[in-house]
């Protein structure tokens, strides 16, 4: 009865919304048979990206209710969603960890359809409209951190414009249209705001509805088989004779993606209540000087190459390496629009993969540990033994803390790692060679203290260091 | 001659384009105005002269500030004594490092300036002592007036900034 009346109910809907030839024809779609096969899997990554993408609208939505965007009450609002917002920290941290699932599965997207050749004619427009919504997340996912408005955001927007400032002909501009004007101040965040939550969204949503619309109306790529090539004459003859054998999309293959989009939101919630939000740092402050700035864990394999490129070549890397990336990808189904798509015969791809991976993956290691970062706060204790020391040893000591050598160097798991580790130095280098290189500096790192130490400090500073066998 | 049917595509198109600019220039201009206003080119008033010595931090207010800017209003700069009076008497550095902005911090101690970031090191005069920095510290123009110290407004400097 229930039944009856739910399904005269639908059907009177459907005849005056024309669900037959919208709605159905999109689910109800022919894809290729194969996808009922286990590699069925590989495809589901732009349904879970998409899903992942609505929980930051939700999200984001819920944020915003609260959210005030300006520099006197950004920081005061966002510690209110944290500690007393009820479910604040939840929907904080859901947003926090559906952006890094967001650049996370949109990477292996994108992979799994370059591994694929799916990026081949007829879908080069397929493929050019993705790498446009790659870059929209990562423009989402640094805006987004900067509204968190601490001192890692504020000077995250000064490096930003640093940066952008290397471009030629243009860096002028560009800096002063990051911090919208002559300094980071009351006009900066705003801007950064409606950039994160009306530009870069509105320019989403439009290239989704493209993006989407490409796959149901150009279909998904069947699975790569080795030396079945793409051939412009023939290919799209072939592939319509292949769906006439295929499946209806829902739900012989939708299925898989709804699962897939599960377990993405599963561990997004999860961590969200497990981990939580990102902690708020100290509130952006210009005049705070001690900051040790540093991006969410996904950028921090961009923040180590910073910090590792060498000097003569940094304005190379910063404006030449982003642009090189972003010109690959644009050029890439243009470039390459027919032939294998099968990996096992594209040995160049599989290698055009896996080098920025691990070169990445390397980076981000060495983010985690950002062993050239400088140790700016001293210790009232020092961490290596003293027992035994005389007058001036121990004063040369202090002198090791105060004269900031313990913030690139370290002693017995104390200090700094910039430096070379001056645990056992007594026993690898001859006193006057530790005496040259405190007066005169080196190694492209170390200041020539010659100007500010006293002969009597040098002497048991260097005093100190013999006994560090 | 042209027919009706083109006539009015080409009236359609043309009156839509319209639309869009007259909308779009002012939008444009509003957002994009930031690139080519100035902003204020005028010295401020940070303290007494003589309550600066060694090298020390100095916090002011921007001279006009947006109403809810909050603390993005102050600015911070580190100012150096360097004699009692005359052109040599002060050094008035940017706190943004020369690589890519980050604040150095001075260590009077050690007679540095250290950068958190990535560790780039400058002497108490600005030249670089070591790390990425390429170049010395950003320098303010300053003057003395009836004993006060003012500096030069400027903008956030960048590898693009002239001097030094």
């Amino acid at each position: 009865m229930i039944r009856r009346a739910l399904s005269s109910l639908g059907a009177w809907f459907g005849e005056r919304l024309e669900l037959e030839d919208s709605v159905m024809a999109v689910l109800l779609h022919p894809v290729p048979a194969a996808l009922e096969r286990r590699i069925g899997w590989w495809y589901i990554f732009g349904s879970v990206t998409l899903a992942v993408f609505i929980v930051q609208i939700a999200t984001g939505v819920g944020l915003a209710m609260t959210y005030v965007p300006a520099p006197n009450s950004a920081y005061d609002t966002l510690q209110f969603i944290t500690h007393d917002a009820t479910l604040g920290a939840i929907v904080r941290g859901i947003h926090y960890w559906g952006a890094g699932a967001m650049v996370v599965i949109v990477l292996v997207h994108m992979t799994q359809v370059f591994l694929f050749g799916a990026y081949k004619y007829p879908r080069e427009i397929n493929w050019l409209s993705g790498s446009l919504l790659l870059l929209a997340t990562l423009a989402m996912a640094f805006t987004g951190q900067l509204l968190r408005w601490d001192q890692d955001a504020f000077w995250a927007i000064v490096v930003a414009a640093e940066q952008a400032a290397r471009a030629p002909f243009i860096g002028d501009w560009l800096a002063r249209l990051i911090v919208a004007g002559d300094t980071v101040g009351g006009a900066t965040l705003t801007r950064f705001y409606a950039t994160h939550v009306f530009l870069i969204p509105a320019a989403m949503f439009g290239l989704v509805g493209l993006h989407l619309y490409l796959v149901v109306k150009r279909g998904i790529s069947e699975p790569p088989a080795p030396g079945e090539v793409v051939d412009r004459k023939t290919y799209r003859q072939r592939y319509a004779a292949l769906l006439h054998r295929g499946i209806p999309f829902w739900p012989d293959a939708m299925y898989r993606d709804v699962i897939g989009a599960f377990v993405a939101v599963v561990v997004v919630i999860v961590l969200a209540f497990v981990i939580g939000p990102p902690a708020l740092g100290k509130p952006a402050d210009p005049t705070v000087v001690v900051a040790d700035p540093r991006p969410d864990w996904y950028f921090l394999g961009y923040f180590a190459l910073l910090a590792l490129i060498p000097r003569d070549a940094e304005s190379l890397v910063i404006i030449g390496l982003p642009t090189f990336a972003v010109l690959y990808l644009f050029a890439l189904p243009i470039l390459f629009p027919a032939g294998e798509r099968h990996w096992s015969r594209r040995p160049i791809a599989l290698a055009v993969v896996a080098l920025p991976f691990v070169a990445y993956g390397a980076l981000t290691i060495a983010g985690f540990s950002s062993p050239w970062v400088p140790k700016l706060e001293g210790v009232a204790q020092p961490p290596w033994p003293i027992a035994g020391l005389s007058q001036s040893e121990l004063h040369g000591s202090d002198l090791f803390v105060s004269k900031s050598c313990f913030a690139c160097h370290r002693i017995s798991g104390g200090g700094g790692q910039r430096g070379p580790d001056l645990t056992t130095v007594a026993s690898r280098v001859p006193r006057d060679r530790i005496v040259e290189r405190i007066l005169t500096g080196g190694g492209g790192a170390m200041p020539a203290y010659s100007g500010s130490i006293s002969p009597q400090d040098l002497d048991d500073l260097v005093a100190f260091l013999e006994t560090r066998k | 001659m042209m027919d009706r049917r083109r006539f009015l595509s080409r009236l359609s198109v043309g009156l839509s384009a319209a639309i869009a600019a007259l909308v779009g220039v002012p939008i444009l201009g509003y957002l994009l105005a930031p690139l080519v206003q100035a902003g204020p080119d005028e010295y401020v008033d940070v303290g007494a002269a003589d309550q600066f010595h060694d090298t020390t931090l100095v916090r002011f207010r921007d001279v006009s500030p947006l109403p809810w800017a909050g603390q993005l209003a102050d600015t911070a700069l580190w100012v150096r004594r360097r004699a009692a009076s005359g052109d040599q008497q002060f050094q008035v550095f940017s706190v943004h490092c020369t690589h890519l902005g980050c604040p150095v911090n001075w260590r009077q101690d050690a007679g540095i300036f250290l950068c958190p970031c990535h560790g780039g090191v400058f002497y108490a005069d600005g030249r670089v002592a070591g790390g990425p920095p390429e170049r010395p510290l950003f320098e303010r123009d300053w003057r003395v007036v009836d004993g006060r110290l003012q500096v030069r407004t400027a903008p956030l400097p960048t590898v693009k900034t002239k001097g030094a």
